[in-house]
Parts: C-alpha cells; structure tokens; sequence
C-alpha cells in the first residue's frame, strides 16, 4: 500500500504540513488582533461589564452572532474579493488566511468575552477601589487574571482553525487538506488520504498537550 | 468640628425590572479623623452598600458623602480615582490577585497611582515586613492561609498611605484567632499610622474587641450610633438589642420568672458582688439565666441577665437596689 508514497510525495507531504501550520496560526494570531479587543469590549460594554452599554454591547454581539453564522465554505467564496484585495490571489495558504481569520474573529470574541467574565467580580471591585481605570483593568486584572481560560481559549482556536484550513482545500487552499482533498477525494488514492487524515489528528493533538501544559505552567491558583 | 468621613441624608435605590430595592435610607454619620468606627448590622442590612457608597464603588442615588471636606458627588472621574487612592479597602474573600506573586500583588495600588516598579516593590518589601510576612514574597494567594492572605490585602491596603482604610466583614472568612490577630494589626495600624479605620461586620464581637463609636443599621436605616460601651449597657433600637444581647438569648423561655432583667456592670463596679449582697438583702432568690464578661474597648465589661421574683413590689425593689449600685438595668422582653 506504500508504493504511492515517492520521495515527491513525501515532500509534498512535508510541504503540505507546513503550510497546514502556518495558515493555522498565523490566522488564530491574526484572529486574536481582532477578536481579543472585540471580545475584551464585548465584555467591558456588557450588562455586567465595567462600562455597560447596551447599543455597543448590541451591535459587536450582532456582528459576532451573523459571522459566526455563516458556513466557512460560504465565506470562504464570499470574501475573494477582499482577499484579492489584501493578498493578490485568491488560491493559495496566504489567501486562505485571510477567510480563515474572518471566520476565527468573531469566534475569538465570544471565547475572549466568556474568559475574561469568569474574572472574580471582587478582584476587579478591589482594583477599582485602589483608583484603577477602565484600561487598567483591562490589561493588569482581566487579561492577567483570566490568562488560563484565554491560554485554553487560543488552544481551542488553533484546533478549530486548523480544522477550517483543511476545508479550504475544496479551493486550492493548500496544506494537508488540500492534498487529502485532491488525493484521496478527486484521485481516489485513499493510503494517501489516510495519512494526511492521520497527520492532522496528530497535529491537533500536540497542539493540545502543548497548550495544556503552558496553561497549567501559568495557572497560580493551585 | 466636621470629620474626616461626612454622610449626609445618604439613600441608595436599586432599581431592577420591575421592582425597587430600597437598600439605604436617609443615613447620617459622622467619623472622626483617627477613629476606629464600626458600622454593623445583619446580613441585608445595607451596611455593604454603605461601604461602597464611601468611596462612590456605588453612587449613592440621594444625599452626599465628604471625605475630608470634599464632597464625591461633584467630582470628575479622574479626581474620583485619585481619592480612592486614599482610601483603601480590604474584604471578607481578600480579594488578592490570583496569577500574581504576594510581592506584587502588594505593590499593584502603587503601580495603579505609576510609581516604577523597582520602587514600588521596595515600598511593597516594607509594608510585607510590617505584616510580618517578608519570607513570602514570592508565594502566590493560593499558597497562604485565610489569615495570612487579609495580612497581605493589609499591607497592599497600605501601600498608598490611605488616611481611611474600610474593612468590609474583613473577618468574617476567620477563625476566632486569626480574627483576633488581624483585629490586633487593625488596632497597630491605627495607633501607628493614625489611619481612620471603618470595620463593616455582623459581629458585635468584633465592634466590642476593636471599635471606639459604633452605628448600628436596619433595614437600610440607621437605628442607633454612638460610643461603643454606651451602646453595649444601653441598647435602645431593637437591632441594637438584638446584637448586644444576642438573638438566642433574647428568647430564653421564661421559666417561671414573668420578668427579666440585664444588668451590665463595669470592672469598678464588680468589686462587690452585687448580686450575692441583694439576695441577702432581699431574702429572696434571683435566677441568673446568662452571666458573661466581656472586652468592650479594652475594658471588662459583665452582663448578666436576671430573672426576678414574681412579686411586682419585690422586683421595683430590687431594680431601684441596683440602679442605685450604679448598674445599667434593662428589661429583657421577648418583644424588643
């Protein structure tokens, strides 16, 4: 059953894991640039939050609620020509990410607003009451505080980007997806399909040991 | 002379969907600079929301409150924060930061007001040493115990040299001797350092151990204030009552005595045995249902409930005896 696998093929193997990598996380980085503020004001303009506000809270939750809505497969095709815009192609990993950090953002948001919610309401009440401001808080309780939820968070969302990028293969994305897509799918050559497969679940899966173990390596509490 | 601490005709409405919560009412207090002044009530009195009016963390929705002469309502946001700065604040769960070392958890108010952070752990070294926590600046909360998680909250509540510090049920996560360690630093901070201390609690035993004047609230409304061992031998309010007395003790069955009294007596006073020289006086029995000492401002203070004979003449008799032995008589009715 190995014959299919060339020394061409093994590379493009190798080819196929790097680019699966490097759309996943320089899309999860990009999504937190956007998603970490959106998510942090999701939470300062909530009910509960340190400055509410219903019609902010109101509209950044409405965009959250229509792009997280939307298939990644239709935004994929929907943005092109924005990311024609930003990248110059529309195929490619370095396109892909473009999508790929618009459907992780609004994601990102929710997962950044539900961490930083679970912050004591006592230590930020304690913050407040030594004279902190709003940006204080933000950056010196509420990131601080709620860094192992957020570190969990970013393990999540590089799993679930991960996850998208295979799909961008239906459209020349590239990476491991694309390769089971083309191989395994249009070629029929199914060994090769499994071993892509096989090596995304292991990506996945180191991934998240590793973001487990910096979580806990940051976790003071116990 | 105004204090340093001013609340005047302070109400506080909560408004929710479709109801209000009244959760003060029209409060009045004076607090003198260098005070130890408790504020205590059961839990839902208000006393929290007060606390948190003191410093505007809740606006009060009526009335004014003045630190130091300066009315809160009419400040900006910026000088608002740059008071809180002077007045600290420690709370029952101590509220230390969780992912930060004891060190830093104690210089933060002074990273908060930007003094750099070389200084401010020097000054946060200080304040660590006054706590007698030093050889822990490294750990984190979850390493120490409740006591000395409040020791650090103290030394963090210090770090701005605050002239008011509000301990909100500071100790009420304690056990009766971390509670009494912590209430001994409270009383050397305010002999030391002359920082004004205001001790929010529902423990009458705290108020007796450590405060000088005392407001009492219920249900929102301010029922009594003064000095302390006044109010301990002479509660007036029903909430007053109820704390000094005890709400079990208030309804101690009535055996077969109609009427009861307390008495309270001082340590002068308690040199001749009162009650052993009425007796005798009397020829007639008393029942003593409660006897307790007490530490009331550093000052041994008995209180002692009676239950008198059922003779109506026998009992004004025996109240005018010890009233002339000067002892604070009180009735004791299930009905306060």
């Amino acid at each position: 059953m190995f014959e299919s696998f060339t020394a061409e093929v093994v590379s493009m193997i190798g080819k196929g894991i790097f680019e699966t990598l490097y759309m996943t996380v320089i899309s999860t980085f990009f999504g937190y640039i956007i998603g970490l503020p959106w998510g942090v004001a999701l939470y300062v303009s909530s009910q509960k939050g340190l400055k509410p506000n219903a019609a902010i809270y109101g509209i950044l939750s409405f965009i959250a609620n229509v792009m997280r809505s939307i298939p990644f497969l239709i935004l994929l095709i929907l943005v092109m020509p924005f990311t024609l815009f930003i990248v110059g192609r529309t195929y490619g990993s370095t396109a892909t990410i473009v999508p790929l950090t618009l459907s992780a953002a609004p994601l990102i948001a929710r997962m950044v607003e539900s961490s930083v919610s679970e912050v004591d309401a006592g230590v930020i009440e304690a913050a407040q009451s030594m004279g902190a401001g709003t940006w204080t808080l933000i950056t010196s309780v509420l990131l601080v505080e709620g860094r192992v939820s957020l570190i969990s968070g970013i393990v999540i969302m590089l799993g679930t980007v991960l996850g998208y990028s295979a799909m961008a293969g239906v459209v020349g994305g590239g990476g491991l997806g694309d390769i089971a897509i083309r191989y395994g799918y249009y070629r029929y050559q199914a060994d090769i399909m499994i071993v892509t497969v096989v090596l995304l679940v292991a990506l996945v899966m180191i991934l998240q040991a590793l973001g487990s173990k910096i979580a806990v390596a940051f976790d003071k509490r116990k | 002379m105004a204090g340093i601490v001013e609340v005047k005709n302070l109400s506080k409405t909560f408004y929710n969907k479709d109801s209000e919560v009244n959760a003060l009412k029209d409060i009045n207090l004076s607090i003198e600079k260098g005070d130890i002044y408790g504020i205590i009530g059961m839990s839902g009195a208000g006393k929290s929301t007060l606390v948190r009016c003191l410093n505007f963390l809740e606006r009060p929705t009526s009335g004014e409150v003045y630190i130091d002469g300066e009315a809160l309502s009419g400040l900006s946001d910026k000088k608002l924060k740059e008071i809180r700065g002077s007045i600290a604040m420690i709370f029952q769960n101590f509220n230390l930061l969780n992912q930060v070392n004891i060190i830093d958890n104690v210089a933060f108010p002074l990273r908060i007001q930007k003094m750099n952070k070389a200084q401010a752990r020097q000054k946060a070294r200080e304040l660590l040493k006054t706590v007698g926590l030093s050889e822990k600046e490294k750990n984190y909360p979850s390493q120490l115990s409740g006591g000395q998680k409040q020791r650090v909250a103290i030394a963090r509540a210090l770090a701005n040299d605050p002239k008011i510090l509000l301990c909100d049920e500071a100790t009420s996560a304690l056990d009766p001797r971390t509670t009494a360690q912590i209430l001994e630093l409270l009383k050397k901070i305010n002999d030391e350092m002359g920082i004004t201390i205001i001790v929010i609690t529902h423990q009458m035993s705290v108020v007796q151990d450590i405060c000088h004047k005392v407001a009492i609230i219920e249900d929102g409304r301010l029922a009594e204030s003064g000095i302390v061992s006044d109010i301990f031998a002479n509660p007036k309010s029903h909430a007053g009552k109820m704390l000094v007395i005890g709400e079990k003790d208030m309804e101690i069955p009535l055996l077969h005595e109609d009427r009861r009294i307390r008495i309270v007596f001082e340590t002068n006073s308690s040199y001749e045995p009162v009650i052993a020289n009425m007796v005798l006086h009397f020829k007639t029995p008393v029942n003593i249902l409660r006897a307790n000492t007490r530490n009331v401002e550093g000052t041994a203070m008995g209180d002692m409930i009676l239950g008198l004979p059922e003779d109506k003449r026998m009992q004004e008799d025996m109240i005018a005896y010890l009233e002339e032995k000067k002892l604070v008589v009180s009735e004791v009715t299930e009905d306060v």
